[in-house]
């Protein structure tokens, strides 16, 4: 058991207060939370739901790729992510970032990090349920 | 060799894993990219797609065998 991170997608309702509790340290002044989740709008149209899928073994190593590349890059020093997979609701939590570092400059910097990162390279899948519709987010074949 | 499809890609070629009959030669990404564009018109837009290979992202030059773990990455989605 790995005790700086916490890596984890799940077709479960995810914690803010699991998260939070990981990172927190006697060491660590700065506690960051970033708390992605459903919003109703898209580019104009209705969202009803999401529904998200993923390449789970391979989604792993990036985020803990992502997850150590934090700690080292900003001195942060305990992180959590934890992403959300199949249907999701309007309001529900999508995904949680959550870094603690000593001071809270060293915290925002990872976490913002993080999260752009893992909306960059981890093998996750987003279906957005329109009223007349659904498509798959970034594809366009 | 067995090919893992998520997302857009699973439906284009309407099953998770595309078995590609052994006879056909594949050995480098850049093939399996143009079988595929060819096996399925609907992924002419394949070279969006990233490939991994053992769960690593890999270029078109990686070799790859029946024995690799290949996947089709649609351009991904999280958070």
């Amino acid at each position: 058991m790995d005790k700086l991170i916490d890596i984890k997608i799940s077709d479960k309702v995810l914690s803010v207060d699991a998260c939070y509790n990981f990172v927190l340290d006697q060491s660590c002044g700065g506690n960051v939370l970033f708390v992605g989740t459903v919003r109703d709008m898209n580019k104009g149209e209705v969202i009803k739901k999401l529904a998200f899928e993923s390449y789970v073994e391979m989604a792993i190593k990036e985020m803990k790729k992502i997850a150590y590349s934090c700690l080292e890059k900003f001195d942060a020093k305990k992180i959590a992510l934890h992403h959300r997979i199949g249907d999701v609701g309007l309001e529900e939590i999508a995904v949680i970032i959550a870094v603690s570092a000593k001071h809270r400059k060293a915290a925002f910097e990872a976490c913002e990090f993080a999260i752009d990162e893992l909306k960059k390279s981890v093998p996750i899948w987003k279906k957005e349920y329109l009223e007349n519709g659904s498509y798959w987010v970034n594809a366009r074949p | 060799m067995k090919v893992k499809c998520f997302g857009i890609v699973k439906e284009i070629v309407n099953q998770e894993i595309l078995e590609i009959d052994g006879n056909v030669k594949i050995s480098t990404v850049q093939e399996l990219r143009t079988f595929l564009s060819k096996q399925f018109p609907e992924m002419s837009n394949i070279n969006l797609c990233m490939v991994a290979v053992n769960q690593s992202y890999a270029d078109d030059h990686t070799v790859i065998s029946s024995k690799d773990e290949i996947a089709i990455i649609p351009p991904v989605a999280g958070g």
